[in-house]
């Protein structure tokens, strides 16, 4: 062994938040990851063996603790350096690489495509005006629903899978109970053009899954109860088309338009709280860092073993917590300026970074599961990756040719997929930011994706009228 | 001209006159058959001017009575129209855009063959006379080896001329062309595209290899601009077009795409 092999330096542990966890150690230069692991589940006293991930001074530990050492730190017998960990998911989502089957059957292009909660079943809405239900587990079709005059532009899940509700281009939404197929109350008429964006009201804020708000080109929000099929609240505020619209996990609204700017809306009473500005172009997608925690509120997570359902609605609010846990909620807009704002949307009304890149608008943002990444699609063919608490830019991924449509991550944060308009879809290794597998199929453009909350599956649904399946 | 509005103050204190009603509907009753009577009687200018304004009339007559049957009848429900798309895509100008549906696989095949389904099937036998004009040479001009092609031709990029005693053949730069203007059926939209090659001149192997271009001739064109893909997600570059006019005498080249 060479001397520099085994040239020490003083280390110790940190957690994301900023706590020490030990006090310092002694580590040889060249300890390894894997070692690290080791040593911090000790630390942290960890029944389960948890993957972590290393940072020093914002530099991910690939190989060994040597090669993210600066001169100064390497040499110096006296500095400190501070290992931070990150906890990764405890599993692991498996890439998909197939198409398992091509579900035919609408007669226009798929405009949106969605899973349950639960990840049992999918839903697709589509231009023939219909929405469709489609059996996961015998990938065929289940129920077609007819009632909509118009394409069916957008539909949502309830928290507890129960429901879904479609909103059409002629401003009518209907809400369909998922067993029989059929319409729950009547369709709820009120807005005067077509629906956005569609949302529920998380599950910890309303248990009984009955409230969702909807968004339309006229400006208008709406909240509804789908049991009385009635208008409880209209927030008019916004000059021009609502683009997006988003819950929060604490009772508020969140709606980005195409007036520039995004305004929060406490839900309860209809008061408008802060309108945020900064973009100078329309709003075109808003992303909340707790948007798979209230997605997924009603189901035990993938990987966690219990399948008790003794106090679900606990259960939630503590995952709830814990997302937000380090900062609050935060809000991250894309918009037509080709720049994303990220917003701590409860406190203040000044955003916390402008990030620039991107070459084209941006049509598509998503947090991460575990709230560390966030990733943008764009026009300009690329997919770029931020830092989910400061907005720093950390790479890009290239390999579509045409503009990227939608992306989403799978629930363990390793992977992402994205649909184009060059008719493939793509996963992308987020760790390594590149691409991990290519999947052509579609004939035409991809409209809609989307990821199942436990992991197995992909559905992606486009012009070519043909619904999707994708695997491992 | 009256002072005041006294016939309406009579008619409120003291009413209308009793067969006010009934007078009324005699004469509206009567009316059709005054109008007819002046129209039999009137002659002259005052006919025509009478007439053209009874025209007129019945015209709107006729135009309003539609309107309020139109507005009796019961709405159809308009049709959702076709080509489907999010709604993030609703609000901007989204160009239709046919993507090349038909596999590669087929296309690889029908490329072996040489054959392909084209929009003109049968195309006009042109002789070597009406290609080639014979070119007289030496110096009394009685060599005549050499030959001007006569029809519009495409010469690639790096073509350099043979030295002209060698030189059979001779391509006029006024007939040289790098550009056509290329239809795509589905989209119903022409481009101007550089073209990258004679495929194939129905008439003989030989046009084809000189790169003549006839009504008829397959030529492949470059359109990476029209941002086709293909079923992996590749971007298309080259595709075939089949020519449709007589380029030499028209002075362009019209070609529509075979997809």
């Amino acid at each position: 062994m060479t001397e520099d092999a085994v040239s020490t330096v003083l280390a110790r542990f940190k957690s994301e938040t900023g706590e020490t966890v030990s006090n310092m150690m002694d580590l040889p230069r060249n300890v390894t990851v894997n070692h690290l692991q080791l040593i911090c589940n000790s630390l942290l006293k960890q029944d389960e063996t948890v993957p972590y991930a290393f940072f020093v001074d914002d530099k991910e530990i690939t190989n060994n603790l040597d090669e993210c050492l600066d001169a100064k730190k390497k040499f110096s017998t006296e500095l400190v350096v501070d290992i931070i960990y990150q906890e990764q998911a405890v599993f692991k989502v498996r890439p998909i690489t197939r198409c398992t089957s091509s579900l035919p059957g609408h007669a226009e292009a798929v405009i949106s495509v969605q899973f349950s909660p639960d990840s049992r079943k999918l839903a697709s809405g589509s231009g023939d005006t219909t929405v469709r239900f489609w059996d996961l587990d015998m990938q065929t079709p289940l129920h077609t629903c007819e009632g909509h005059k118009n394409w069916v532009l957008c539909i949502a899940w309830s928290p507890n899978s129960k429901y879904l509700v479609s909103g059409c281009k002629n401003g009518m939404i209907m809400s369909w109970n998922v067993e029989t197929g059929k319409r729950v109350g009547p369709p709820m008429t009120g807005h005067k053009q077509w629906i956005t964006a569609l949302c529920w009201a998380p599950y910890h804020l309303s248990p009984e899954c009955r409230i969702f708000a909807s968004s339309s080109k006229d400006g208008d929000i709406r909240i509804w109860d789908i049991i009385l099929g009635q208008c409880q609240r209209s927030l008019t505020s916004h000059t021009r088309s609502i683009t997006c619209l988003k819950w929060g996990g604490t009772g508020l609204l969140y709606s980005s338009s195409q007036d520039r700017t995004i305004k929060v809306w406490r839900a309860d009473d209809g008061i408008l709280c802060r309108t945020l500005e900064g973009h100078a172009h329309w709003v075109n997608t808003l992303a909340l860092s707790t948007d798979y925690v209230i997605k997924t509120a009603m189901v035990p997570q993938p990987g966690s073993n219990s399948d008790k359902n003794d106090n679900v609605l606990a259960e939630a609010k503590k995952r709830y917590d814990v997302a937000v846990a380090n900062g609050g909620e935060r809000l991250i807009s894309g918009s037509d300026d080709f720049t994303l704002f990220l917003w701590a949307p409860e406190s203040s009304k000044n955003s916390v970074a402008r990030m620039t890149g991107h070459q084209q608008l941006i049509n598509c943002v998503q947090f991460s599961p575990d709230t560390r990444l966030v990733a943008s699609a764009s026009f300009d063919k690329s997919i770029k990756l931020w830092d989910g608490k400061t907005g720093q830019f950390l790479g890009t991924m290239r390999g579509h040719v045409q503009a990227v449509y939608m992306i989403r991550w799978s629930a363990d944060s390793r992977l992402l997929v994205s649909g184009s308009a060059d008719s493939t879809l793509k996963v992308w290794d987020v760790k390594a930011k590149k691409l991990q597998g290519d999947l052509p199929g579609h004939a035409d453009e991809v409209f809609a994706v989307d990821w199942s909350p436990d992991g197995h599956k992909v559905a992606s649904g486009g012009k070519d009228k043909v619904l999707r399946l994708w695997t491992h | 001209m009256p002072q005041n509005e006294y016939m309406e103050r009579h008619r409120k204190l003291y009413g209308r006159r009793m067969d006010y009603e009934q007078r009324m509907r005699k004469k509206e009753a009567r009316e059709p058959h005054l109008r007819s009577d002046k129209a039999k009687r009137l002659r002259g200018l005052k006919a025509k001017l009478y007439n053209k304004e009874r025209r007129n009339e019945k015209i709107q007559m006729k135009k309003k009575i539609k309107e309020h049957e139109e507005k009796l009848q019961k709405k159809k429900e308009e049709k959702p129209k076709e080509g489907a798309l999010p709604v993030y895509l609703l609000d901007r100008d989204v160009q239709s855009s046919a993507k090349v549906l038909s596999n590669m696989i087929k296309q690889k095949r029908k490329e072996k063959a040489g054959k392909w389904d084209v929009p003109i099937p049968k195309v006009r036998a042109q002789s070597d006379n009406e290609v080639f004009k014979v070119f007289r040479t030496g110096k009394s001009k009685r060599k005549g080896w050499k030959r001007m092609v006569t029809k519009v031709c495409y010469v690639g990029e790096g073509f350099t001329r043979k030295p002209p005693k060698f030189e059979r053949f001779i391509r006029p730069m006024a007939l040289r062309f790098n550009k056509a203007h290329v239809t795509h059926p589905e989209l119903k939209a022409t481009f101007c595209l550089p073209i990258i090659g004679v495929k194939k001149n129905p008439n003989s192997p030989m046009y084809t290899n000189l790169g003549v271009i006839t009504k008829g001739t397959v030529i492949e064109v470059n359109i990476s601009e029209l941002g086709l893909v293909t079923q992996t997600g590749k971007v298309v570059w080259g595709k075939y077009a089949q020519v449709t006019n007589n380029p030499e005498n028209d002075g362009c080249i019209n070609a529509v795409l075979l997809v």
